[in-house]
């Protein structure tokens, strides 16, 4: 029988000739990622829970502070400490401040067939490049740690056949959130999502890894793309070798399969408190703002900060908005100093903010008060994920953000 | 197992509520445990039993892969989350930190918050207002990291 991208990425992990859906398997990770959200805890169970604590490859190990970066207050910084010591004393690849946990990933490790966990549940971005990422916790973390393995519960795959490609001033994320809200926010609950077909073909990396980045927001274990000619060379470019490059065999086994018309695809928001309660964006326009937020693993690299400045090029922000623009990475935001963006940015009123996760986690800059109202690129917008429990967020695309951050209320580019 | 009470919640339920980020970074999850569904019933800490149960509809612990979700609600003596269909990442940390996590299609609907219930994970089934309701067992791997209290304990048995 046939094999999808996932089940070839697991079987090799697994050393086995093949895997199917619902098999369990012993795998050998390739790669763990830790964050600021949980290794201070993962490091307290490592020195007082194992009887005989051991790292089996700390070459195998990422640990980045991206959440709370800086840190606010001498709790965090005290967490934050934790994780850097462990990280000097056991020789553990170390980022801080360099940029969103997802970004560095992909900028300077994650490998097409490579098996990925990620203390993170964003981690299935990995996906863009043709591996297999998954968010896990800090205990399963700390397993891999220790044994430099893990059990897998080998996923279902939906296919989503991809065709046409994005009208102009319609982007990834509009495609994304268009999907989720199709398919709800467990549709594709502990499966894989597979894109497929001549309009994934059209799509960069970076665009790739929205699709795949929001993917656990439609509860997937992961999201994948075969790693092909654009994900080679972007990959050659970055002076990475692959570990596999896989395909999906003709004869493997879908649970389910979708076709979206990217040229069918229009702007849209996810309205609070639901990544699944999607809208064509045309029905809240002139909802009043009185935050934006243009960053994230899911928004913050150059294409978007591209988007932004376009549309804040020669305007102002509203003067009831506060507008944060956070890239996503230090490397992003380089370029984007290069390319004149972050002068456009702080010529409209915009504050420019260094690579972290920001509002979009809720717990570090630029938190909402009671009853306020953001607009975001950020990940999710449940209930007081941005602030105070009465807060609202909706979630666009670059594009929207921007353009509601000069109108001060929910609008597209196209209305501005 | 004992008969606890019942504390209900939504369909979608994510992490975020059980535990807001602001306090992940906090020492220790007994420090975090205070603040366990603040967003939706601030007095749920102090009103919570040891062998009480959470209840929820579908996708119950979605969004992010915070551990100290499934943590919070075991520090504070949680007996078990009965929910009708779980989100991965939370159902495997639950596993994994000893907490058990119990599918079962028709009680969510039937109790509400101030219920009792009674609980047999040997025989499959939840018993609530005279009705017993059949449970999802687990598969018999991930019943075995539970049964030996999670995956450290059973790291820790683990012949080198």
């Amino acid at each position: 029988m046939g094999m999808t991208i996932a089940e070839k990425i697991i079987a090799l992990a697994a050393g086995v000739e093949e895997v199917k859906a619902g098999d369990i398997h012993t795998v050998t990770l390739d790669r763990m990622m830790s964050n600021d959200g949980t290794t201070h805890l993962t490091v307290d169970m490592y020195h007082t829970k194992l009887k005989n604590p051991r790292i089996a490859d700390p070459k195998k190990m990422v640990f980045i502070v991206d959440h709370n970066v800086p840190s606010d207050s001498p709790k965090t910084a005290a967490a934050q400490k934790k994780m850097r010591d462990f990280a000097r004393e056991n020789e553990i690849d170390f980022w801080e401040g360099k940029g969103v946990c997802h970004q560095i990933m992909m900028e300077h490790y994650v490998c097409p067939g490579e098996l990925i966990f990620g203390a993170d549940s964003h981690t299935c971005t990995y996906g863009a490049l043709g591996a297999f990422g998954t968010g896990v916790g800090c205990t399963d973390l700390l397993y891999g740690m220790v044994t430099g393995t893990s059990w897998v519960l080998v996923p279902e795959t939906i296919k989503f056949n991809l065709t046409g490609k994005l009208p102009r001033g319609v982007y990834p994320r509009d495609l994304m959130l268009t999907i989720i809200g199709q398919i709800g926010a467990s549709g594709a609950s502990y499966q894989v999502m597979e894109f497929c077909g001549d309009g994934a073909g059209t799509l960069s990396v970076d665009d790739r890894m929205v699709l795949c980045n929001l993917a656990v927001e439609a509860g997937a274990k992961t999201a994948i793309f075969e790693a092909d000619q654009t994900a080679l060379d972007w990959l050659a470019a970055r002076g990475r070798k692959p570990k596999a490059v896989f395909k999906s065999d003709e004869d493997a086994v879908y649970v389910k399969e979708y076709t979206f018309d990217l040229g069918k695809i229009q702007p849209v928001v996810a309205r609070p408190d639901f990544v699944d309660d999607v809208v064509l964006a045309k029905e809240v326009v002139g909802t009043r703002i009185d935050e934006a937020f243009l960053g994230s693993c899911n928004n913050g690299r150059i294409d978007d900060l591209r988007v932004g400045a376009s549309i804040l090029k020669g305007r102002k922000v509203s003067d009831h908005v506060r507008f944060l623009v956070v890239p996503a990475s230090q490397e992003v935001y380089l370029a984007a100093l290069e390319e004149g963006l972050i002068r456009v940015f702080m010529d409209s009123g915009a504050i420019v903010m260094n690579p972290n996760c920001s509002v979009c986690w809720g717990s570090c800059q630029g938190v909402i008060g009671e009853n306020e109202v953001l607009i975001s690129t950020g990940t999710r917008n449940f209930k007081g994920r941005a602030g105070h429990p009465s807060s609202k967020v909706y979630l666009g695309s670059a594009a929207t953000v921007a353009a509601s951050a000069v109108k001060g209320e929910i609008c597209t580019e196209d209305l501005l | 197992m004992s008969v606890g009470k019942i504390f209900k919640f939504h369909n979608d339920l994510d992490t975020d509520q059980i535990i807001p980020s602001q306090y992940l970074l906090l020492p220790s999850i007994e420090e975090m445990k205070a603040h366990a569904f603040e967003s939706l019933d601030p007095e749920f800490p102090q009103k919570v039993k040891p062998g009480d149960f959470v209840v929820g509809g579908e996708n119950f612990g979605c969004g992010s892969s915070r551990e100290q979700a499934p943590g919070v609600l075991k520090a504070l003596g949680v007996q078990a989350v009965v929910a009708k269909s779980f989100a991965r990442i939370f159902y495997r940390n639950a596993i994994n930190i000893g907490l058990p996590v119990i599918v079962c299609k028709e009680l969510p609907d039937q109790v509400e918050t101030g219920d009792e219930m009674e609980l047999s994970m040997a025989d499959g089934t939840a018993k609530a207002k005279g009705n017993t309701y059949p449970c999802t067992k687990l598969p018999p791997y991930m019943q075995q990291i539970l049964n030996q209290g999670g995956l450290i304990p059973s790291l820790n048995e683990e012949v080198i």
